[in-house]
């Protein structure tokens, strides 16, 4: 009788170039010891948004939740319906600064980049160690004089206040130049044979090859972009962010710690779930182009 | 040969015919790369008015007495010389973020390398879970809340609970308000925090590597991932690494809000004291902007200084 093939409950996996088994094992156990002690703000943070009151209070504090509610959120969501500026316009206010802000930043920076990495002219080496440095002067003392700049510009007060200066931050160019910068010199130089000018290669050819690249930059730009309460440059209600109200709510002490436990979970939740889908099509985007020297 | 005859053509001219055909030559490489001026006028024009002009002004300020209501009224070198010859919580503050740059600088990047790297091995979903779970603390904002939880200085916070029971302790030790225990606590919560800008930009870095490296690495003798990581992955990624570099150093040099959310500012006889908690003494407590911008160019050019060494450094990797 001839034996059964062995149905594996695992596909076997092709083994790996130059990957040993023990190596594997050690790298495992050094994630999982070190991921739980990494994942405890996460774990805190969903704990504490479902803890009612009494054990928001209890003492000694414990980690987990042991009667888990939504409570809190309810609390919360009265809590909006009650502010002066609708809340839907702070939500508003959230898309226009953080996406403009992002998408912005984005493609002002790469469309900068590209040129610094790629191209020859004069004036490149000063223009890009500028950028760089820039990042070494503490930001607490250049704020005045960039408040001074900005009302002179007469923007203040507007969302432009905000997002402009975003658009022009240094980290965005350097990281989008340096990848730009590994792109080999044929892929260009085939395009241009082909006919292609500069933005087309820009927009066609750099920015798919380097999406790693530009999507982490988003993901830097929206954290950055979310946590801005604006408050140093925008005076009237209607323009401020989401950011905004949810801590004034929390502002409100002891009696809404529930609801604050909550506006914790979603400051937090909102660029997480950015930070997933980002993250997740960093890693299709290799797989897909095959590109080589 | 074209070489050559330049330089025999412009041995040929007087000064002036130099300086002209030099004036020449760059107008037409200007035309000649409009293109490229385009693409980054955008970011340049914006990028000079929000940060070069401001960073001037600021270094502007550092000579001058400001107080934010009055105009500023310029004191020379002054609050130079009073930051290092009269101000020794300054030395304090700089001492211990020289011990931040020295110590979690380093380890800290090769902290973000070594599990971007490891990430680097998983596939699919479970890799962006990973990514997750190790920037968790970059991202979600509520770090200091961790930490003063553990730290709480009775016996119901985590790591005094923990001593006294394995018998370690047998009292509970106020954590943040022991002069002795502030630094070693703030260097190990500031390591946990590592995780940010490079890590991210590593991992994406490291998709970017060509796979077919890796093949030929193989045939080549290459015999297991340690000495992949050093020939063929790390060279590969050299300009992501130079860029975490330059993150790191901007980090750790500027290390302030861990000290100020667990020790306070200032903190116990500033043994927690940093540069950056210091200019923010003085920019937002003191209102004396004049003596912070002194201390924010001193920092810049401490932090200068280090990326030039750094940037050395990293042009020797895989060699």
């Amino acid at each position: 009788m001839a034996t059964k093939p062995k149905r594996r409950l695992f596909k076997k996996r092709q083994k790996q170039l130059n990957r040993s088994m023990a190596g594997n094992t050690l790298l495992f156990t050094l994630m999982i010891i070190c991921g739980i002690f990494m994942a405890l703000p996460l774990v805190m943070i969903v704990n504490n948004a479902l803890k009612p009151l009494d054990e928001i209070y209890q003492y000694p504090p414990k980690i987990f939740v042991r009667n888990p509610t939504f409570e809190n959120f309810t609390d919360l969501f009265t809590l909006m319906n009650d502010t002066w500026v609708p809340f839907s316009r702070y939500l508003l206010n959230t898309v226009i600064i953080t996406g403009g802000g992002m998408v912005g930043h984005v493609i002002v920076a790469s469309l900068a980049a590209y040129p610094l990495a790629k191209h020859k002219f004069p004036g490149k080496s000063i223009l890009f160690s500028m950028v760089v440095l820039s990042m070494m002067f503490s930001w607490t003392v250049t704020q005045i004089p960039q408040y001074t700049i900005i009302s002179w510009l007469g923007i203040n007060n507007t969302y432009a206040a905000l997002i402009l200066p975003a658009w022009s931050f240094g980290m965005g160019l350097y990281l989008m130049k340096q990848f730009m910068e590994q792109l080999p010199d044929s892929l260009m130089e085939s395009a241009r044979l082909d006919g292609a000018n500069e933005w087309q290669i820009f927009w066609r050819i750099v920015m798919p090859n380097v999406k790693p690249a530009w999507l982490t930059l988003a993901i830097f730009q929206f954290q950055q972009m979310w946590g801005n309460t604006g408050s140093l440059f925008l005076r009237d209600e209607e323009l401020k962010p989401l950011q905004f109200a949810l801590q004034q709510i929390t502002a409100g002490g002891v009696a809404r710690a529930g609801a604050a436990a909550a506006v914790t979970f979603i400051i937090a939740a909102v660029p997480i779930t950015f930070f997933l889908i980002c993250q997740s099509n960093v890693l299709e985007t290799m797989t897909t182009s095959g590109m080589k020297d | 040969m074209k070489a050559k005859n330049e330089a025999v053509v412009l041995s040929q001219m007087t000064e002036a015919e130099k300086i002209a055909a030099k004036q020449k030559k760059l107008s037409y490489q200007i035309k000649k790369n409009k293109a490229s001026y385009f693409m980054l006028a955008p970011y340049f024009i914006l990028f000079f008015f929000f940060t070069v002009l401001p960073v001037l002004m600021s270094v502007g300020l550092s000579f001058t007495y400001f107080n934010m209501l009055e105009m500023p009224t310029f004191v020379g070198w002054k609050n130079y010389i009073k930051l290092f010859l009269d101000d020794d919580i300054f030395m304090t503050s700089l001492k211990n973020t020289l011990i931040f740059a020295v110590v979690t600088g380093p380890i800290s990047y090769l902290l973000c390398l070594l599990f971007a790297w490891i990430i680097n091995e998983f596939k699919g979903k479970l890799r962006a879970f990973l990514t997750l779970i190790f920037y968790a603390p970059s991202i979600c904002g509520n770090a200091y809340m961790v930490w003063n939880l553990i730290l709480t200085g009775d016996r119901y916070g985590y790591l005094n609970g923990l001593l006294l029971k394995l018998d370690i302790l047998n009292e509970a030790k106020l954590w943040m308000q022991t002069e002795k225990y502030i630094m070693p606590v703030l260097i190990v919560v500031q390591l946990w925090l590592s995780l940010g800008t490079g890590f991210l930009s590593f991992i994406a870095g490291l998709q970017t590597v060509d796979k077919s490296l890796y093949e030929a690495a193989a045939l080549d003798g290459v015999k297991n991932r340690w000495q992949e990581l050093w020939h063929v992955t790390l060279p590969a990624m050299k300009p992501q690494l130079m860029f975490g570099a330059v993150m790191q150093i901007t980090q750790s040099f500027a290390v302030a809000d861990i000290s100020i959310n667990l020790a306070g500012n200032p903190s116990v006889n500033y043994a927690g004291a940093t540069v950056v908690t210091h200019l923010l003494d003085y920019g937002s407590t003191r209102f004396d902007m004049g003596y912070a911008s002194a201390i924010a160019t001193i920092l810049f050019l401490l932090m200068v200084g280090t990326n030039k060494l750094v940037q050395k450094l990293l042009g020797r990797v895989g060699e």
